[in-house]
Protein backbone atom coordinates (compact mmCIF):
# COMPACT_ATOMS: atom_id res chain seq x y z
CA UNK A 1 0.00 0.00 0.00
CA UNK A 2 1.31 3.46 -0.91
CA UNK A 3 2.03 6.04 1.75
CA UNK A 4 -0.68 8.21 0.16
CA UNK A 5 -3.37 5.58 0.74
CA UNK A 6 -2.05 4.97 4.22
CA UNK A 7 -2.26 8.69 4.97
CA UNK A 8 -5.80 8.69 3.59
CA UNK A 9 -6.72 5.86 5.97
CA UNK A 10 -5.18 7.74 8.89
CA UNK A 11 -6.99 10.99 8.20
CA UNK A 12 -10.29 9.16 7.59
CA UNK A 13 -10.07 7.50 10.99
CA UNK A 14 -9.22 10.82 12.67
CA UNK A 15 -12.24 12.51 11.03
CA UNK A 16 -14.63 9.61 11.77
CA UNK A 17 -13.54 9.32 15.39
CA UNK A 18 -13.78 13.09 15.86
CA UNK A 19 -17.35 12.98 14.49
CA UNK A 20 -18.06 10.09 16.91
CA UNK A 21 -16.74 12.15 19.82
CA UNK A 22 -18.80 15.24 18.91
CA UNK A 23 -21.98 13.23 18.29
CA UNK A 24 -21.47 10.98 21.29
CA UNK A 25 -20.77 13.79 23.73
CA UNK A 26 -22.99 16.63 22.49
CA UNK A 27 -25.48 15.66 19.77
CA UNK A 28 -27.03 12.44 21.13
CA UNK A 29 -29.44 12.63 24.08
CA UNK A 30 -28.87 10.88 27.42
CA UNK A 31 -30.44 7.43 27.70
CA UNK A 32 -33.73 7.07 29.61
CA UNK A 33 -32.28 4.39 31.90
CA UNK A 34 -28.51 4.83 31.77
CA UNK A 35 -28.35 8.62 31.52
CA UNK A 36 -24.95 9.91 30.35
CA UNK A 37 -23.35 6.49 30.87
CA UNK A 38 -24.74 5.49 27.49
CA UNK A 39 -22.08 7.68 25.85
CA UNK A 40 -19.46 5.07 26.70
CA UNK A 41 -21.39 2.62 24.54
CA UNK A 42 -20.49 4.63 21.43
CA UNK A 43 -16.93 3.46 22.03
CA UNK A 44 -17.00 0.12 23.87
CA UNK A 45 -18.85 -2.12 21.34
CA UNK A 46 -16.80 -0.68 18.46
CA UNK A 47 -13.56 -1.43 20.32
CA UNK A 48 -14.78 -4.98 20.98
CA UNK A 49 -15.77 -5.37 17.32
CA UNK A 50 -12.27 -4.45 16.18
CA UNK A 51 -10.51 -6.51 18.90
CA UNK A 52 -12.47 -9.72 18.41
CA UNK A 53 -13.58 -9.79 14.81
CA UNK A 54 -11.60 -7.39 12.62
CA UNK A 55 -8.17 -7.54 14.22
CA UNK A 56 -8.18 -11.08 15.56
CA UNK A 57 -9.99 -12.27 12.42
CA UNK A 58 -7.25 -10.74 10.25
CA UNK A 59 -4.62 -12.50 12.39
CA UNK A 60 -6.38 -15.86 12.02
CA UNK A 61 -6.85 -15.55 8.25
CA UNK A 62 -3.24 -14.43 7.72
CA UNK A 63 -1.97 -17.27 9.96
CA UNK A 64 -4.05 -19.75 7.97
CA UNK A 65 -2.63 -18.38 4.71
CA UNK A 66 0.89 -18.71 6.11
CA UNK A 67 0.35 -22.32 7.17
CA UNK A 68 -1.18 -23.23 3.79
CA UNK A 69 1.88 -24.16 1.68
CA UNK A 70 0.61 -22.49 -1.53
CA UNK A 71 0.10 -19.09 0.08
CA UNK A 72 3.03 -19.20 2.52
CA UNK A 73 5.00 -15.97 2.66
CA UNK A 74 6.81 -13.87 5.25
CA UNK A 75 4.30 -11.10 4.61
CA UNK A 76 1.40 -13.28 5.80
CA UNK A 77 3.24 -13.99 9.04
CA UNK A 78 3.94 -10.28 9.48
CA UNK A 79 0.28 -9.37 8.91
CA UNK A 80 -0.83 -12.02 11.42
CA UNK A 81 1.66 -10.82 14.03
CA UNK A 82 0.88 -7.13 13.59
CA UNK A 83 -2.90 -7.72 13.66
CA UNK A 84 -2.52 -9.75 16.84
CA UNK A 85 -0.42 -7.02 18.45
CA UNK A 86 -3.07 -4.42 17.64
CA UNK A 87 -5.79 -6.77 18.90
CA UNK A 88 -4.06 -6.88 22.31
CA UNK A 89 -4.39 -3.08 22.55
CA UNK A 90 -8.04 -3.13 21.49
CA UNK A 91 -8.90 -5.98 23.89
CA UNK A 92 -7.29 -4.05 26.74
CA UNK A 93 -9.29 -0.94 25.79
CA UNK A 94 -12.48 -3.03 25.52
CA UNK A 95 -11.99 -4.41 29.02
CA UNK A 96 -11.08 -1.01 30.48
CA UNK A 97 -14.07 0.81 28.93
CA UNK A 98 -16.37 -2.08 29.92
CA UNK A 99 -15.06 -1.90 33.46
CA UNK A 100 -15.60 1.88 33.66
CA UNK A 101 -19.18 1.35 32.46
CA UNK A 102 -19.70 -1.64 34.78
CA UNK A 103 -18.72 0.15 38.03
CA UNK A 104 -21.72 2.55 38.14
CA UNK A 105 -24.08 0.11 36.36
CA UNK A 106 -23.35 -3.19 38.09
CA UNK A 107 -21.64 -1.76 41.18
CA UNK A 108 -18.34 -3.56 40.57
CA UNK A 109 -15.28 -2.99 38.37
CA UNK A 110 -15.18 -6.66 37.48
CA UNK A 111 -17.94 -9.29 37.42
CA UNK A 112 -17.46 -13.02 36.81
CA UNK A 113 -19.59 -12.66 33.74
CA UNK A 114 -19.18 -15.16 30.89
CA UNK A 115 -18.44 -12.54 28.23
CA UNK A 116 -16.01 -10.55 30.39
CA UNK A 117 -14.16 -13.65 31.51
CA UNK A 118 -13.94 -15.22 28.05
CA UNK A 119 -12.75 -11.90 26.57
CA UNK A 120 -10.10 -11.58 29.28
CA UNK A 121 -8.97 -15.15 28.54
CA UNK A 122 -8.61 -14.25 24.87
CA UNK A 123 -6.50 -11.28 26.00
CA UNK A 124 -4.23 -13.63 27.97
CA UNK A 125 -3.97 -15.89 24.91
CA UNK A 126 -2.89 -12.90 22.84
CA UNK A 127 -0.23 -11.91 25.36
CA UNK A 128 0.91 -15.56 25.34
CA UNK A 129 1.13 -15.33 21.54
CA UNK A 130 3.47 -12.35 21.82
CA UNK A 131 5.58 -14.26 24.36
CA UNK A 132 5.67 -17.28 22.05
CA UNK A 133 6.98 -15.15 19.20
CA UNK A 134 9.73 -13.72 21.35
CA UNK A 135 10.76 -17.22 22.47
CA UNK A 136 11.74 -18.35 18.97
CA UNK A 137 14.56 -16.73 16.97
CA UNK A 138 14.30 -18.76 13.79
CA UNK A 139 11.78 -16.96 11.53
CA UNK A 140 10.26 -20.14 10.06
CA UNK A 141 9.86 -21.86 13.46
CA UNK A 142 8.42 -18.67 14.92
CA UNK A 143 5.93 -18.26 12.07
CA UNK A 144 4.76 -21.88 12.11
CA UNK A 145 4.30 -22.05 15.86
CA UNK A 146 2.61 -18.67 16.05
CA UNK A 147 0.32 -19.62 13.15
CA UNK A 148 -0.79 -22.85 14.81
CA UNK A 149 -1.29 -21.05 18.13
CA UNK A 150 -3.48 -18.36 16.52
CA UNK A 151 -5.64 -21.02 14.85
CA UNK A 152 -6.00 -22.90 18.16
CA UNK A 153 -6.97 -19.67 19.91
CA UNK A 154 -9.65 -18.86 17.33
CA UNK A 155 -12.08 -21.22 19.05
CA UNK A 156 -12.50 -18.53 21.72
CA UNK A 157 -14.22 -16.09 19.39
CA UNK A 158 -17.48 -18.07 18.95
CA UNK A 159 -17.43 -18.79 22.69
CA UNK A 160 -17.21 -15.05 23.42
CA UNK A 161 -19.83 -14.22 20.80
CA UNK A 162 -22.41 -16.74 21.99
CA UNK A 163 -21.55 -16.48 25.70
CA UNK A 164 -24.46 -14.10 26.32
CA UNK A 165 -26.83 -16.66 24.77
CA UNK A 166 -25.34 -19.86 26.23
CA UNK A 167 -25.08 -18.58 29.81
CA UNK A 168 -27.34 -16.34 31.88
CA UNK A 169 -24.98 -13.46 32.47
CA UNK A 170 -24.92 -9.81 33.46
CA UNK A 171 -23.64 -8.68 30.09
CA UNK A 172 -26.42 -7.62 27.75
CA UNK A 173 -27.18 -9.49 24.53
CA UNK A 174 -26.93 -8.05 21.01
CA UNK A 175 -26.79 -4.24 21.31
CA UNK A 176 -27.65 -3.00 17.84
CA UNK A 177 -29.28 -5.85 15.92
CA UNK A 178 -31.56 -8.37 17.62
CA UNK A 179 -31.53 -12.05 16.67
CA UNK A 180 -34.64 -11.41 14.53
CA UNK A 181 -32.84 -8.68 12.56
CA UNK A 182 -34.72 -5.69 13.96
CA UNK A 183 -32.89 -2.63 15.27
CA UNK A 184 -32.46 -1.97 18.99
CA UNK A 185 -30.97 1.52 18.58
CA UNK A 186 -32.43 4.42 16.59
CA UNK A 187 -31.83 7.95 15.34
CA UNK A 188 -28.66 9.88 16.22
CA UNK A 189 -27.66 7.11 18.66
CA UNK A 190 -27.62 4.56 15.85
CA UNK A 191 -25.64 6.86 13.53
CA UNK A 192 -23.08 7.61 16.22
CA UNK A 193 -22.58 3.91 16.84
CA UNK A 194 -22.21 3.15 13.14
CA UNK A 195 -19.71 5.97 12.60
CA UNK A 196 -17.78 4.74 15.61
CA UNK A 197 -17.66 1.19 14.19
CA UNK A 198 -16.40 2.45 10.82
CA UNK A 199 -13.96 4.87 12.50
CA UNK A 200 -12.32 2.27 14.72
CA UNK A 201 -12.20 -0.24 11.85
CA UNK A 202 -10.43 2.36 9.68
CA UNK A 203 -8.09 3.12 12.57
CA UNK A 204 -7.23 -0.56 12.85
CA UNK A 205 -6.36 -0.82 9.16
CA UNK A 206 -4.24 2.33 9.37
CA UNK A 207 -2.36 0.89 12.38
CA UNK A 208 -1.97 -2.41 10.53
CA UNK A 209 -0.56 -0.85 7.37
CA UNK A 210 1.93 1.26 9.33
CA UNK A 211 2.92 -1.60 11.64
CA UNK A 212 3.42 -4.08 8.78
CA UNK A 213 5.56 -1.50 6.95
CA UNK A 214 7.67 -1.06 10.07
CA UNK A 215 8.03 -4.82 10.52
CA UNK A 216 9.00 -5.25 6.83
CA UNK A 217 11.65 -2.54 7.23
CA UNK A 218 12.98 -4.27 10.33
CA UNK A 219 13.10 -7.60 8.45
CA UNK A 220 14.93 -5.98 5.53
CA UNK A 221 17.45 -4.40 7.91
CA UNK A 222 18.07 -7.78 9.59
CA UNK A 223 18.59 -9.43 6.19
CA UNK A 224 21.00 -6.66 5.19
CA UNK A 225 22.93 -6.99 8.47
CA UNK A 226 23.16 -10.77 7.97
CA UNK A 227 24.34 -10.36 4.38
CA UNK A 228 26.97 -7.83 5.50
CA UNK A 229 28.20 -10.18 8.24
CA UNK A 230 28.44 -13.09 5.80
CA UNK A 231 30.27 -10.91 3.30
CA UNK A 232 32.75 -9.84 5.99
CA UNK A 233 33.41 -13.48 6.97
CA UNK A 234 33.85 -14.40 3.32
CA UNK A 235 36.41 -11.62 2.85
CA UNK A 236 38.21 -12.74 6.01
CA UNK A 237 38.34 -16.26 4.57
CA UNK A 238 39.66 -15.05 1.21
CA UNK A 239 42.17 -12.66 2.83
CA UNK B 1 -0.35 -44.29 12.72
CA UNK B 2 -1.78 -46.55 15.47
CA UNK B 3 1.41 -48.65 15.50
CA UNK B 4 3.60 -45.55 15.82
CA UNK B 5 1.30 -44.23 18.55
CA UNK B 6 1.63 -47.49 20.46
CA UNK B 7 5.45 -47.51 20.09
CA UNK B 8 5.80 -43.90 21.26
CA UNK B 9 3.40 -44.41 24.17
CA UNK B 10 5.28 -47.52 25.29
CA UNK B 11 8.60 -45.67 24.97
CA UNK B 12 7.42 -42.77 27.14
CA UNK B 13 5.82 -45.07 29.71
CA UNK B 14 8.94 -47.26 29.85
CA UNK B 15 11.08 -44.19 30.53
CA UNK B 16 8.64 -43.20 33.26
CA UNK B 17 8.68 -46.69 34.79
CA UNK B 18 12.48 -46.75 34.86
CA UNK B 19 13.06 -43.21 36.07
CA UNK B 20 10.18 -43.31 38.65
CA UNK B 21 9.88 -39.52 38.40
CA UNK B 22 6.09 -39.74 38.41
CA UNK B 23 6.08 -41.94 41.49
CA UNK B 24 8.73 -40.21 43.59
CA UNK B 25 8.38 -36.61 42.48
CA UNK B 26 5.04 -35.83 40.84
CA UNK B 27 2.70 -37.88 43.05
CA UNK B 28 4.15 -36.44 46.30
CA UNK B 29 3.97 -32.95 44.75
CA UNK B 30 0.29 -33.57 43.88
CA UNK B 31 -0.57 -34.74 47.40
CA UNK B 32 1.35 -31.85 48.94
CA UNK B 33 -0.52 -29.39 46.70
CA UNK B 34 -3.83 -30.85 47.83
CA UNK B 35 -2.85 -30.51 51.48
CA UNK B 36 -1.76 -26.91 50.83
CA UNK B 37 -5.10 -26.22 49.13
CA UNK B 38 -6.89 -27.53 52.21
CA UNK B 39 -4.72 -25.41 54.50
CA UNK B 40 -5.38 -22.35 52.35
CA UNK B 41 -9.09 -22.78 53.07
CA UNK B 42 -8.37 -23.22 56.76
CA UNK B 43 -8.50 -26.52 58.68
CA UNK B 44 -12.08 -25.90 59.86
CA UNK B 45 -13.46 -25.19 56.39
CA UNK B 46 -11.32 -27.66 54.43
CA UNK B 47 -13.37 -30.67 55.44
CA UNK B 48 -16.78 -29.17 54.83
CA UNK B 49 -16.34 -26.83 51.89
CA UNK B 50 -18.26 -26.88 48.65
CA UNK B 51 -15.03 -25.55 47.10
CA UNK B 52 -13.53 -29.07 47.15
CA UNK B 53 -14.26 -29.81 43.44
CA UNK B 54 -12.64 -26.50 42.43
CA UNK B 55 -9.60 -27.13 44.61
CA UNK B 56 -9.28 -30.65 43.21
CA UNK B 57 -9.22 -29.37 39.63
CA UNK B 58 -6.92 -26.48 40.46
CA UNK B 59 -4.38 -28.94 41.84
CA UNK B 60 -4.93 -31.25 38.85
CA UNK B 61 -4.24 -28.33 36.53
CA UNK B 62 -0.88 -27.46 38.05
CA UNK B 63 0.18 -31.06 38.39
CA UNK B 64 -0.83 -31.67 34.75
CA UNK B 65 1.45 -28.80 33.76
CA UNK B 66 4.36 -30.44 35.57
CA UNK B 67 3.67 -33.73 33.80
CA UNK B 68 3.38 -32.07 30.38
CA UNK B 69 6.66 -30.28 31.06
CA UNK B 70 8.23 -33.61 31.95
CA UNK B 71 6.82 -35.26 28.80
CA UNK B 72 8.35 -32.53 26.61
CA UNK B 73 11.58 -32.78 28.58
CA UNK B 74 12.01 -36.33 27.30
CA UNK B 75 12.47 -34.92 23.79
CA UNK B 76 14.60 -31.94 24.74
CA UNK B 77 17.98 -33.65 25.18
CA UNK B 78 20.30 -32.63 22.33
CA UNK B 79 19.80 -34.68 19.20
CA UNK B 80 16.66 -36.53 20.33
CA UNK B 81 14.24 -34.68 18.07
CA UNK B 82 16.62 -34.97 15.14
CA UNK B 83 16.97 -38.71 15.77
CA UNK B 84 13.19 -39.15 15.93
CA UNK B 85 12.85 -37.09 12.74
CA UNK B 86 15.32 -39.32 10.86
CA UNK B 87 13.29 -42.40 11.82
CA UNK B 88 10.51 -41.03 9.61
CA UNK B 89 7.76 -41.73 12.13
CA UNK B 90 4.27 -40.51 11.32
CA UNK B 91 3.91 -37.23 13.31
CA UNK B 92 0.22 -37.94 13.91
CA UNK B 93 1.21 -41.25 15.50
CA UNK B 94 3.86 -39.55 17.64
CA UNK B 95 1.25 -37.02 18.80
CA UNK B 96 -1.27 -39.71 19.67
CA UNK B 97 1.38 -41.83 21.40
CA UNK B 98 2.62 -38.98 23.56
CA UNK B 99 -0.98 -37.99 24.37
CA UNK B 100 -1.82 -41.58 25.33
CA UNK B 101 1.21 -41.92 27.63
CA UNK B 102 0.43 -38.57 29.21
CA UNK B 103 -3.22 -39.57 29.68
CA UNK B 104 -2.24 -42.75 31.52
CA UNK B 105 0.15 -40.80 33.75
CA UNK B 106 -2.56 -38.23 34.49
CA UNK B 107 -5.02 -41.00 35.31
CA UNK B 108 -2.65 -42.29 37.98
CA UNK B 109 -2.45 -38.77 39.39
CA UNK B 110 -6.20 -38.23 39.05
CA UNK B 111 -7.03 -41.37 41.05
CA UNK B 112 -4.44 -40.42 43.69
CA UNK B 113 -5.85 -36.91 43.96
CA UNK B 114 -9.46 -38.13 44.13
CA UNK B 115 -8.41 -40.45 46.95
CA UNK B 116 -6.61 -37.54 48.58
CA UNK B 117 -9.73 -35.40 48.26
CA UNK B 118 -11.81 -38.07 49.99
CA UNK B 119 -9.23 -38.13 52.79
CA UNK B 120 -8.31 -34.47 53.20
CA UNK B 121 -11.30 -32.55 51.81
CA UNK B 122 -13.89 -35.11 52.99
CA UNK B 123 -15.69 -35.46 49.65
CA UNK B 124 -18.09 -38.43 49.43
CA UNK B 125 -16.46 -41.62 48.13
CA UNK B 126 -19.59 -42.56 46.15
CA UNK B 127 -19.66 -39.13 44.51
CA UNK B 128 -15.95 -39.41 43.68
CA UNK B 129 -16.52 -42.81 42.05
CA UNK B 130 -19.48 -41.41 40.11
CA UNK B 131 -17.29 -38.58 38.82
CA UNK B 132 -14.43 -40.90 37.85
CA UNK B 133 -15.37 -41.39 34.14
CA UNK B 134 -15.75 -37.64 33.64
CA UNK B 135 -12.47 -36.96 35.44
CA UNK B 136 -10.80 -39.56 33.19
CA UNK B 137 -12.04 -37.88 29.99
CA UNK B 138 -11.14 -34.40 31.28
CA UNK B 139 -7.62 -35.60 32.05
CA UNK B 140 -7.46 -37.09 28.55
CA UNK B 141 -8.27 -33.67 27.08
CA UNK B 142 -5.61 -32.05 29.27
CA UNK B 143 -3.08 -34.61 28.05
CA UNK B 144 -4.00 -34.07 24.39
CA UNK B 145 -4.00 -30.27 24.68
CA UNK B 146 -0.82 -30.36 26.76
CA UNK B 147 0.97 -32.43 24.12
CA UNK B 148 -0.05 -29.95 21.46
CA UNK B 149 0.88 -26.82 23.42
CA UNK B 150 4.04 -28.50 24.68
CA UNK B 151 5.20 -28.93 21.07
CA UNK B 152 4.89 -25.17 20.62
CA UNK B 153 7.43 -24.47 23.34
CA UNK B 154 10.10 -27.05 22.54
CA UNK B 155 13.51 -25.59 21.79
CA UNK B 156 12.51 -21.97 22.30
CA UNK B 157 13.62 -19.58 25.05
CA UNK B 158 12.10 -20.12 28.49
CA UNK B 159 9.90 -23.17 27.77
CA UNK B 160 9.39 -23.70 31.52
CA UNK B 161 7.66 -20.34 31.91
CA UNK B 162 6.11 -20.22 28.47
CA UNK B 163 4.21 -23.51 28.72
CA UNK B 164 1.92 -22.39 31.60
CA UNK B 165 1.19 -19.13 29.82
CA UNK B 166 0.15 -20.96 26.64
CA UNK B 167 -1.60 -23.89 28.29
CA UNK B 168 -3.47 -22.50 31.29
CA UNK B 169 -5.91 -20.32 29.29
CA UNK B 170 -6.71 -23.39 27.18
CA UNK B 171 -7.37 -25.39 30.35
CA UNK B 172 -9.92 -22.86 31.63
CA UNK B 173 -12.99 -24.49 29.96
CA UNK B 174 -11.77 -27.86 31.28
CA UNK B 175 -11.42 -26.44 34.78
CA UNK B 176 -14.97 -25.07 34.63
CA UNK B 177 -16.48 -28.21 33.07
CA UNK B 178 -14.54 -30.50 35.42
CA UNK B 179 -15.48 -28.53 38.53
CA UNK B 180 -19.15 -28.44 37.51
CA UNK B 181 -19.26 -32.16 36.75
CA UNK B 182 -17.54 -33.10 40.01
CA UNK B 183 -19.93 -30.81 41.90
CA UNK B 184 -22.85 -32.45 40.10
CA UNK B 185 -21.58 -35.91 41.01
CA UNK B 186 -21.02 -34.92 44.66
CA UNK B 187 -23.97 -32.67 45.39
CA UNK B 188 -26.44 -33.57 42.59
CA UNK B 189 -27.23 -31.94 39.26
CA UNK B 190 -27.09 -32.71 35.54
CA UNK B 191 -23.85 -34.38 34.43
CA UNK B 192 -24.41 -34.87 30.71
CA UNK B 193 -23.85 -31.27 29.54
CA UNK B 194 -20.36 -31.27 31.05
CA UNK B 195 -19.73 -34.59 29.35
CA UNK B 196 -20.58 -32.97 26.02
CA UNK B 197 -18.08 -30.15 26.57
CA UNK B 198 -15.17 -32.41 27.49
CA UNK B 199 -15.88 -34.96 24.75
CA UNK B 200 -16.12 -32.20 22.10
CA UNK B 201 -12.85 -30.71 23.42
CA UNK B 202 -11.17 -34.14 23.29
CA UNK B 203 -12.23 -34.75 19.69
CA UNK B 204 -11.25 -31.19 18.66
CA UNK B 205 -7.79 -31.29 20.24
CA UNK B 206 -7.11 -34.79 18.88
CA UNK B 207 -8.15 -33.74 15.36
CA UNK B 208 -6.10 -30.53 15.42
CA UNK B 209 -3.12 -32.35 16.92
CA UNK B 210 -3.20 -35.05 14.24
CA UNK B 211 -3.43 -32.36 11.55
CA UNK B 212 -0.74 -29.94 12.75
CA UNK B 213 1.74 -31.88 14.91
CA UNK B 214 3.89 -32.57 11.87
CA UNK B 215 4.05 -28.84 11.07
CA UNK B 216 5.23 -28.12 14.62
CA UNK B 217 7.80 -30.89 14.71
CA UNK B 218 9.23 -29.85 11.33
CA UNK B 219 10.10 -26.43 12.70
Amino acid sequence: MTSKSSRWLGWSSVVLLSVTAVMGLWVTPPDVVQGDLVRLLYVHPALAWVALYVSFGTAVVAAGLYLWPRTRSEQMDRVSYCAMEISVVFIALTLVTGSIWGRPTWGVWWAWDARLTSTAILGVFEVAYLALRRANDDPDTRARRSGVFVILTAVNVPIIHFSVIWWKTLHQGASVLTSTGSLNVHGSMLWTMLISFVGFTTLFFWFLVRRVALESARGARQHAALDAALEMRRREGVG
Amino acid sequence: MIRVAWLVAMKDLRIEMRSRVLLWQVVPFAVLSLVLAGLALGPEKAGSSSSAPGLFYLVVLFVALAVVQRSRGLESTPGTRASVATLGLDPAGVFLGKSLALTLELWVLGVTLLGGSVLFLHIALVGALKALPNVAVTLGVMATAGTLYGALTTGGDGPVTLLPLLTLPAFVPLLVAGERSLSAALYGGPLWEWWVIVVVALVAYAAVGIAVYGVLEES
